[in-house]
C-alpha cells in the first residue's frame, strides 16, 4: 500500500514535470518576444533588453525552466538592488500583465474555482445518480421517459446556452432564483450572499453533468440487474428492496465515483464557459485570459495546477476504488 | 399434493415470452414429480426450456415480460403452495427456505463485494430475521460440511478468492443453509472441470442423503445424468419428449431424440475408426416451430414412422407403463428394434 502510493507519487512527480516542460517549450516555440510584452506603451530596446535580463528571458530554455521550478521551492527574486523584488516562495514567477506574483492571482482565482466546482458536483450527483436509480426503477415508465428528455437536453443543450437562458430569463426577466452580483464572499462571512453568488453557475454546470450521470447511472443499475449475483440474491428469497440497495448500488455505482472524481479533477482546470458566462473570476476566466496575453507564467502554472488535481485524484481513485471493489487490492 | 412424499409437482405448465415477432413458447405443457431423495435430471439442447422451467419453479422469471400458465406445486411443511398462482411474497418466502437453486456459474453467481460469511449468513438471516449468532453458527457449519477447510477463515474472505469448484461448493452450503427439501441445480458443474464436476456430483448425492432432498438437476450432460439421476425427463424445444427412469433412458430409450442425444456421448469403447454421431441440423426456432412434430426436420428415422404423421401433428406423450412415457409416431413396438443403442454397443 506504501509502496503503491510512493511509486505513484513518484510517478506523478515525473509527469508533472514532463508537462510544465512541454508548455514551456510550446511558449517558446511562439513567433513572440517575451521581453518585448512587458514593457507597455513607452518601450525602447534598452528598456526591453534589461527587461528581458531582469527576467531571466536571455537564459537558454532548459536554464529558464530550472529557474522556474527553483521558484516554487525556494521563491524567486527579479533583477537586481534598488529595483529587485521577490515573489515567495511558492512562485510560479511573475505576470508582467497583471504586475503581480503568479501565485498572488492565483490566491485570488482558485477558491472561486473550488467553490463552483464542489457546489456543481454535489447537485449533480444528487440529481444524475437520483434521476438514473429512478429511470432504472421504473424503466419504460413515465418517470423514465421524462427523464431521458432531462437527458437529451442536458447533453445537447451547450453551456453557452443554459448559462444564458438561466442568467437573462431565469434570473434577470422572472426573478426566479436571485443572482448577486457583487462579487465573491466567503460561505463563513456571509452564507446567504455566497449561495447568491454561486446558485446560477451551479445550476447551469450541474445541469449539464447531471444528463450525463443519468444516463450512465441508469445504464450501470439495469446492467448489474442482469448480473448473476442479483439472480443469486433473488434466490435467496431475499425482497426487492434489499436486492436493489445491498446488492445493485453498490456494485452499479462504484464507477459512478471513479467518473465523479475524474470530472471534478477536470473542472478544477477551469470551467471555462461558465465562469465567462457568469463572470466568475475563476481559474479557468485567469488561464483564457493570460493565454491571450501571451502570459508565460500564469499558463505554465494554471497547467500544473489542471495537471496535479488529476493526477491526484486518479490516485485517490485507485485508492477509493480498493476499497469499494475488494476485488482490487494495492 | 395426495402423496406425502412429493415434493414438487409441475402440471401442465406452461411459460412463454410475448415478444414483437410472435410468442415464445419456451415451456409447453410439461408434467414433472420429486420425491424425497429423488434426483429427477431434465435433459436437453441449449433452449429446449430447461433453465426456463427451473426458474419459474423459483418464480424467478421476470414477472412482466413471461406468461406462466399450469401449476407448480411446492410442499412446504404441512403446506401445500402453487407457486403460480401464489403472490410474490409468498413465493419469496419459499426461496432459499422451502426450495433452493444452485446456478450454472459459480464464478459470477457469488457477489465479489461481499465475504462469504455475509453471503451465507444473508441466506439464513432472511428467513429467521434477528438471528445474527446463529446465522454465524449455521455459516460455518455449511463450509464445513461442503468441505471448505478452515471455515472460520474462509468465511472472511471474498468470492475471488477462491477457486472454480470451492466456488460452487459455497453456493451449495449457501443453498442448503435453511434446510430447503427441494434442491434445483441448473447446469451445476458445467463451468468446472472433469475432477471437480466429480466431487461436486458426490457432495451433492452426499447431502442429499443427508438433509433428505429431492434434488432437481438441470443438465445437458449425459454423464452427469448417468451418474447422478433416478429419473429423467429429456426435452426439445419446450416438450418433453421421453420421460422415465435412467436405465429406460439408458437401455431402453424410445424417443428419436433421445437415441440421437446418446449417440452423441463419446464412448472410450468406440473404435478409433468411427467418427462420434451428431444429431444433424440445429434446434428450432421457438417463435415458428413446426406445425408437427419439433423433431421431425432433424429425425433420422422419420422413413419408419407413418407417411406424413410427422409433420402433421405433435406425437402425444404415450407408454406402455405411465413411468416411462415417449413422443413418437413410430409404433411402440417398431422401436425398440431400431433404436437399440446402449444394449448392443
Amino acid at each position: 500500500m506504501l509502496g503503491f502510493i510512493s511509486r505513484r507519487l513518484t510517478f506523478s512527480i515525473i509527469t508533472l514535470l514532463v508537462v510544465v516542460f512541454a508548455v514551456y517549450a510550446i511558449f517558446s516555440l511562439l513567433p513572440f518576444d517575451p521581453a518585448a510584452l512587458t514593457c507597455g506603451q513607452h518601450c525602447n530596446p534598452q528598456i526591453i533588453h534589461s527587461n528581458r535580463i531582469r527576467l531571466g528571458y536571455d537564459k537558454s530554455l532548459l536554464a529558464q525552466f530550472w529557474l522556474f521550478i527553483k521558484g516554487i521551492f525556494l521563491g524567486r527574486t527579479y533583477g537586481f538592488g534598488a529595483s529587485a523584488f521577490t515573489c515567495p516562495a511558492p512562485s510560479f514567477g511573475f505576470s508582467f500583465n497583471q504586475n503581480e506574483c503568479v501565485s498572488t492571482l492565483l490566491a485570488q482565482a482558485f477558491p472561486i474555482t473550488i467553490n463552483l466546482a464542489i457546489g456543481s458536483l454535489i447537485i449533480w450527483l444528487i440529481m444524475g445518480v437520483g434521476l438514473g436509480i429512478l429511470a432504472a426503477r421504473y424503466k419504460g415508465k413515465f418517470l423514465d421517459t421524462a427523464s431521458s428528455i432531462f437527458v437529451l437536453l442536458g447533453i445537447s443543450l451547450p453551456i453557452f446556452v443554459t448559462g444564458l437562458f438561466m442568467l437573462i430569463w431565469v434570473s434577470l426577466k422572472w426573478k426566479i432564483i436571485p443572482i448577486q452580483l457583487q462579487g465573491y464572499v466567503s460561505i463563513f462571512s456571509n452564507p446567504i450572499g455566497y449561495a447568491k453568488y454561486f446558485v446560477l453557475p451551479w445550476i447551469t454546470l450541474a445541469f449539464a453533468f447531471a444528463a450525463l450521470y443519468t444516463r450512465f447511472t441508469r445504464a450501470s443499475i439495469l446492467e448489474t440487474l442482469g448480473e448473476d449475483y442479483i439472480r443469486t440474491a433473488r434466490a435467496k428469497g431475499l425482497s426487492e428492496k434489499i436486492v436493489l440497495r445491498k446488492h445493485t448500488f453498490r456494485a452499479a455505482l462504484a464507477p459512478i465515483v471513479t467518473m465523479a472524481s475524474l470530472d471534478f479533477a477536470g473542472l478544477i482546470g477551469g470551467a471555462i464557459l461558465t465562469e465567462s458566462i457568469f463572470n466568475l473570476p475563476g481559474l479557468g476566466r485567469l488561464t483564457l485570459q493570460s493565454i491571450y496575453e501571451f502570459d508565460l507564467n500564469v499558463v505554465v502554472a494554471t497547467t500544473i495546477i489542471a495537471a496535479a488535481v488529476v493526477i491526484v485524484m486518479n490516485l485517490i481513485v485507485d485508492l477509493l476504488y480498493a476499497v469499494l471493489d475488494p476485488r482490487v487490492r494495492i | 399434493m395426495d402423496n406425502p412424499n412429493q415434493l414438487l409437482k409441475i402440471s401442465n405448465l406452461q411459460v412463454a415470452f410475448p415478444t414483437d415477432d410472435g410468442e415464445v413458447r419456451a415451456v409447453d405443457n410439461l408434467n414433472l414429480t420429486l420425491n424425497i431423495g429423488e434426483t429427477v435430471a431434465i435433459v436437453g439442447e441449449s433452449g429446449s426450456g430447461k433453465t426456463v422451467t427451473s426458474l419459474s419453479v423459483m418464480g424467478l422469471h421476470n414477472m412482466r415480460t413471461t406468461k406462466v400458465s399450469g401449476e407448480i406445486l411446492v410442499r412446504d411443511g404441512d403446506e401445500t403452495i402453487d407457486v403460480v398462482s401464489a403472490g410474490m411474497e409468498k413465493v419469496r418466502g419459499l426461496r432459499g427456505r422451502a426450495v433452493s437453486m444452485i446456478f450454472q456459474d459459480p464464478m459470477s453467481s457469488l457477489h465479489p463485494y461481499y465475504r462469504i460469511g455475509n453471503q451465507l449468513g444473508e441466506a439464513f438471516l432472511v428467513h429467521n430475521p434477528g438471528k445474527k449468532k446463529e446465522a454465524k453458527a449455521r455459516t460455518l457449519e455449511m463450509l464445513e460440511l461442503v468441505g471448505i477447510p478452515q471455515p472460520d477463515k474462509r468465511a472472511n474472505e471474498y468470492p475471488h478468492q477462491f477457486s472454480g469448484g470451492m466456488r460452487q461448493r459455497v453456493m451449495i452450503a449457501m443453498a442448503l443453509m435453511n434446510n430447503p427439501k427441494v434442491l434445483i441445480a441448473d447446469e451445476p458443474t458445467t463451468a468446472l472441470d472433469v475432477t471437480v464436476q466429480a466431487q461436486i456430483l458426490t457432495l451433492l448425492k452426499d447431502l442429499q442423503k443427508e438433509f433428505k432432498m429431492g434434488i432437481l438437476i438441470i443438465t445437458h450432460d449425459l454423464g452427469v445424468v448417468a451418474q447422478i439421476a433416478d429419473r429423467v425427463s429429456v426435452m426439445y424445444a419446450g416438450n418433453l419428449v421421453e420421460q422415465g427412469s435412467a436405465d429406460d433412458i439408458f437401455y431402453n430409450p424410445m424417443a428419436p431424440y433421445t437415441v440421437g442425444l446418446l449417440h452423441s456421448v463419446p464412448r472410450i469403447t468406440i473404435g478409433k475408426k468411427s467418427r462420434l454421431q451428431s444429431i444433424p441440423g440445429q434446434p428450432p426456432s421457438l417463435i415458428s416451430l413446426p406445425s408437427g412434430c419439433a423433431f421431425a426436420p432433424r429425425c433420422t428415422y422419420i422413413a419408419n414412422a407413418p407417411a406424413g404423421s410427422c409433420d402433421a401433428s405433435l406425437p402425444v406423450l404415450t407408454g406402455t407403463d405411465s413411468s416411462h412415457v415417449s413422443r413418437c409416431h413410430i409404433p411402440e413396438a417398431n422401436r425398440a428394434a431400431l433404436f437399440s443403442v446402449g444394449k448392443a454397443k
